[in-house]
């Protein structure tokens, strides 16, 4: 069953109190070569088989719609487990073929080419 | 017949009960309303109130603004219905996109629990119409995520055109952007704020006043509005 990542950020130009906590913890524990942290979350959504591009664009009109909140929020990638090692069952993914290490659409994913991507499911 | 106030409540939401007695102690119906439910029970404006729906998961108000309920009170917001976002409800409301930006993580990083003063900058919605022209009001405030952000763009309309409702005096409390503390749409119909009128409406429960401690009401010209508002339609 393939798991598809989405990483989601607080927007770069506003205040990530979170991350200012735990840059400021850091500064307290002496690693003074750090200079920043931000904090994000990452999701992963299981998903019924087989790892397709329309089901990657779907996931990614979800992650706009509800996993993040525009306003406030960025959504850095989508992408199948796998094709960055990480996920619990990434190496299963990795193993029956389930996913590709194409990334072509995480590079493609501006509005534009999702919405071409989009034409195709509906 | 008294017109009647609907007060949604969302596993998790806190304060249901107290924005319930607020509409009661200004002489209207409190209906209880429920976040399962696709039936607002032909209430005649809307309430949601403050707490921690589903424990602020994914973001603080984000997954109760997909509640079932909440269909049918984006609808009623559109057909002009008066509706009240407090704190959590507040949330709700932008998540919901009824009010633009988004509320974040209070920027000092501790929960705050203070008696907020505020100006009431718009008195022509239907939550504030009782106020006078640029009152000033002490209210509790209490959250760990009331910071209020939205684009450069967004702002300048927000104070361009009015809309802001509530903002801050003395102390920010959360590192809002300009003060903010409440919005209002276009319509003045739908109002959300971070503090919460309904715990200053009774003597002996308010914020303290120069004249006894405890006795703050400012909360209750905001249900006052409200009441005034759907008698003026009716």
């Amino acid at each position: 069953m393939p798991t598809i990542v989405v990483e989601v950020m607080p927007k770069a130009e506003l205040l990530d109190p979170q991350g200012k906590a735990v840059a400021g913890a850091l500064a307290r524990q002496g690693r003074s070569k750090i200079t920043g942290v931000r904090v994000g979350k990452r999701f992963e959504i299981e998903v019924e088989g087989p790892a397709t591009d329309e089901i990657l664009a779907e996931v990614s009109v979800l992650a706009d719609e509800m996993l993040a909140n525009l306003v406030i929020e960025d959504v850095i990638s989508v992408h199948f487990a796998g094709a960055d090692g990480f996920g619990h069952d990434a190496e299963h993914d990795f193993s029956t073929g389930n996913v590709t290490n194409d990334t072509s659409f995480d590079e493609a994913s501006t509005p534009e080419a999702q919405a071409e991507i989009l034409k195709g499911i509906s | 017949m008294a017109p009647r106030i609907g007060v949604v409540t969302f596993p998790g939401s806190l304060d249901d009960r107290d924005a319930q007695r607020a509409v009661r102690l200004v002489g209207a119906e409190a209906v209880p309303l429920w976040h399962g439910d696709h039936d607002l029970h032909g209430v005649d404006a809307i309430i949601l109130p403050g707490g921690f729906s589903y424990g602020d998961y994914l973001r603080a108000g984000a997954i109760a603004s997909l509640s079932p309920i909440m269909s049918e009170v984006i609808d009623a917001a559109g057909a002009g219905m008066p509706v009240l976002g407090i704190c959590n409800g507040f949330q709700m409301l932008a998540e919901a996109h009824l009010l633009p930006g988004g509320l974040i993580r209070n920027d000092h990083g501790n929960f705050i629990c203070r008696d907020q003063r505020l100006r009431v900058e718009n008195t022509s919605t239907a939550w504030t119409s009782a106020f006078a022209d640029g009152a000033e009001i002490t209210i509790p405030l209490k959250n760990g995520e009331g910071g209020f952000i939205a684009s450069a763009d967004t702002i300048a309309r927000l104070e361009g055109e009015g809309l802001v409702a509530f903002r801050y005096l003395e102390v920010n409390p959360n590192g809002s952007m300009n003060d903010i503390a409440g919005l209002t749409n276009p319509a003045g119909n739908v109002v959300g704020l971070m503090p919460h009128p309904e715990h200053a409406v009774e003597e002996g429960f308010g914020p303290d006043t120069s004249s006894a401690m405890r006795s703050g009401t400012d909360g209750l010209l905001l249900f006052t509005s409200a009441l005034h508002s759907l008698l003026a339609r009716a």
